[in-house]
């Protein structure tokens, strides 16, 4: 590959803009109808489910909720950009792309409810715990893709952050080791201009994120964050690139996070209403849907049809929320290793000591004491 | 670095630890730590074909101490390589493969150098497992040459066993000998749980008997000496030390038992408090500082299981609170023999008739 192929463009690749107008572009086609449809469906409920989650966060329901309220479009994507045997790779705040992927929206909550610290059988899906430590997730999908290329199967890994994260000494390990390597990783840069409060200008004096990747000898490229469009057609040659045996490369989506960092964020203390205000016009939802309804690939039957199924996902949601889990103490102890240290096994003992005796008076206490005492595990 | 690397290579080649025709030898020879570790590793790779070794100049080097010298050569690149100088990547790709069926083997250069990778092994290393309710388990062998005595320069020297013995997930373990350098790391290579393996700088060119068909067990200490009067707890270099105080204690009349802890995490405390219970008097001896250290936390432990038959307060010995002392100053800074006899000279004698 001759160097200047591993620059992005100037600006984002785009193929539909926000009012929906299609743009051709000479690399990258337009995926097709069905493709955008489907797309279309997972935006829909993707936005439901950002919508759900941030207000089970505020019944209490949920102890916080990292909002991709605005990119949708990454979330969904990276989702569909993917094989089925391909892995994800995603952070806390890629609950969506998590549930894209096949995750239940009850297992995708379980870190953020607070039930354990994740809930779905990663093996199974295909994904990785979600990383709450920035960047150094992506050294796990360097590796996991090091193994799979070793083996000789043609899994493709692909790996989520945010633009904060590039600033993380473990998001240049995780490029340099991939790209000396050659393993098949895609690097899937969510910049939604903001790490909490800071903003991309205080994380990184470069033309773009997208420019970094030449610095480590892998192809980098930039495209519009909120057009699915394009996000799945740059995600998808990537993919295809690294599958095909061409090393990994690096894809920044320019986004916007809309909403705070988590409800427990104030960002009316570092930006402007009006700027939020500008993004609500770069809608994901909004074009791609002002594009399949002019293209009539869109009709009435198939909103209904999403926004009944974003609704089944919003009430499964709600459900399993509102449902307290049977947590069992003794899992404190039970995973911590493969064989329980005599240690741990003490402690254990001691906790149950406790629980039991706990229990106990409580029987004692009440007027149903008879059926009630010693029934700890 | 003043280390006499030269020394190594020639052990390692008269000792045979990595045999020309690249048979298995299970007969008992006299090796080197060093030769027995790269023994332990030779084998491991021959064993199981998803154990892979790699780290900063652990291929055609063979490593700053040749631990890993021939293993390239003999297995290819694909089980033993060279990585970029960068240590947190180093164990988090070692995270990924160990997701993906692999066995990893990866080498931090020295002790104080492994402190870049540290937020992968606190994060991700020791907590996967736990994470993932067992789904996912960390298969993996995190080397690390440690301590001092060698005449290294800042940062070549450090002990940071108390950092991985504090983080539940980990396994801990240090040889003192040959034979163990080579049982542990095979039963450390071999365990589905992250294994910390401290090799202790200062022996890796002391020599001994190994017999390969040997195993030992994570999680045990060795009783390296018996004695009836008063037990020592030692890992790593302080048992030679422990030993040698022992044998001095033996010409003046005393019984000195030696423990080698070996297992810092987890803890062989049903070996430990049976042994001082029997003797009633203990001396902790260990070369890192004693402040809120593995040396403290098994003074403590000994205490509160052994108190009622204790004759004396658990004394330990261990380094000074200070930043590793450089080359000229060490001998001040390191427990000695004299230190220990010292320590042990105080545990309340006069009371015995």
């Amino acid at each position: 590959m001759q160097h200047h192929d591993m620059l992005p463009r100037d600006s984002a690749v785009r193929l539909i803009d926000a009012d929906g107008v299609v743009t051709a572009d000479p690399d990258y086609p337009l995926p097709d109808g069905e493709t955008l449809l489907a797309a279309y469906r997972g935006l829909v409920e993707a936005r439901r489910i950002n919508d759900q989650a941030s207000a089970l966060v505020r019944q209490g329901r949920l102890a916080v909720y990292p909002s991709s309220h605005g990119q949708e479009a990454c979330q969904v994507g990276a989702a569909l950009a993917m094989a089925a045997h391909d892995w994800l790779f995603p952070t806390y705040r890629d609950a969506v792309a998590i549930i894209g992927r096949g995750v239940s929206p009850a297992d995708a909550m379980v870190l953020l409810k607070g039930d354990w610290h994740s809930g779905y059988d990663v093996r199974a899906h295909r994904v990785a715990p979600q990383a709450t430590p920035l960047a150094t997730q992506l050294l796990h999908a360097v590796g996991f893709a090091h193994a799979a290329a070793r083996r000789g199967d043609d899994t493709v890994v692909l790996a989520l952050c945010g633009d904060g994260a590039t600033s993380e000494g473990d998001f240049h390990e995780a490029m340099n080791f991939a790209a000396v390597f050659g393993v098949p990783v895609v690097f899937f840069v969510q910049n939604n201009g903001f790490a909490i409060s800071v903003p991309l200008a205080r994380q990184t004096a470069a033309p773009s994120l997208a420019h970094k990747a030449i610095g480590y000898g892998m192809p980098g490229q930039r495209v519009d964050g909120n057009d699915v469009a394009a996000v799945l057609a740059v995600l998808g040659e990537a993919v295809d690139r690294a599958r095909a045996g061409g090393g990994p490369s690096l894809v920044e989506a320019h986004t916007y996070r809309m909403q705070a960092h988590t409800n427990a964020d104030d960002d009316t203390r570092y930006r402007e209403r009006a700027e939020v205000q500008a993004w609500v016009e770069r809608d994901p939802l909004v074009r791609l849907r002002t594009h399949l309804r002019a293209t009539g690939a869109l009709d009435d039957a198939h909103e209904a049809e999403y926004a009944a199924s974003a609704d089944e996902i919003a009430a499964a949601l709600r459900t399993a929320l509102n449902t307290d889990a049977d947590l069992d103490p003794e899992d404190l102890f039970r995973f911590v290793t493969a064989t329980r240290s005599p240690q741990l096994d003490e402690q254990w003992q001691m906790l149950r000591g406790e629980i039991e005796r706990s229990t106990a008076d409580e029987s004692v206490s009440s007027t149903s004491a008879s059926t009630e005492s010693g029934a700890s595990r | 670095m003043t280390i006499a690397h030269d020394d190594v290579r020639s052990a390692l080649g008269t000792d045979g630890a990595v045999s020309a025709a690249g048979q298995t030898q299970t007969q008992t020879q006299t090796m080197t730590m060093a030769g027995a570790l790269n023994r332990a590793l030779a084998d491991a790779i021959a064993a199981d074909p998803e154990v892979v070794v790699f780290g900063e100049d652990v291929g055609a080097l063979g490593g700053v101490f040749r631990i890993t010298d021939g293993l390239t050569a003999r297995f290819g690149e694909d089980r033993c390589f060279d990585t970029p100088l960068a240590e947190s990547g180093i164990v988090g790709t070692a995270v990924g493969m160990a997701m993906n069926g692999m066995r990893p083997v990866v080498e931090m250069q020295f002790d104080a150098f492994a402190l870049p990778a540290f937020e992968q092994v606190v994060s991700h290393v020791a907590k996967m497992g736990n994470r993932t309710r067992g789904g996912i388990r960390m298969p993996l062998v995190i080397r690390i040459p440690f301590g001092g005595g060698i005449g290294g320069v800042e940062h070549h020297c450090d002990s940071s066993e108390a950092y991985y013995a504090h983080t539940p997930g980990l396994t801990v373990v240090s040889p003192s000998t040959p034979q163990d350098a080579y049982s542990l790391l095979r039963a450390a290579i071999d365990s589905p749980d992250p294994v910390v393996f401290l090799e202790p700088k200062k022996l890796y060119w002391s020599k001994g008997e190994v017999d390969t068909s040997v195993t030992a067990a994570l999680g045990t200490a060795r009783i390296a000496r018996e004695g009836a009067d008063v037990t020592l707890l030692a890992y790593g270099s302080a048992v030679p030390l422990a030993l040698e105080a022992a044998e001095v204690a033996a010409g003046e009349g005393r019984s000195v038992q030696v423990i080698d802890v070996r297992s810092l995490s987890p803890f062989d405390d049903a070996t430990v408090t049976a042994a001082v219970r029997a003797t009633g008097r203990a001396v902790v001896i260990a070369e890192a500082p004693g402040y809120v250290s593995v040396a403290s936390e098994i003074q403590a432990r000994v205490f509160e299981r052994c108190f009622e038959y204790l004759e004396a307060p658990v004394r330990k010995v261990t380094g000074f609170d200070t930043p590793f002392a450089p080359p000229k100053l060490e001998h001040w800074y390191l427990p000695d023999v004299d230190r220990v006899l010292d320590a042990i000279d105080t545990l309340h004698w006069e009371d015995e008739s």
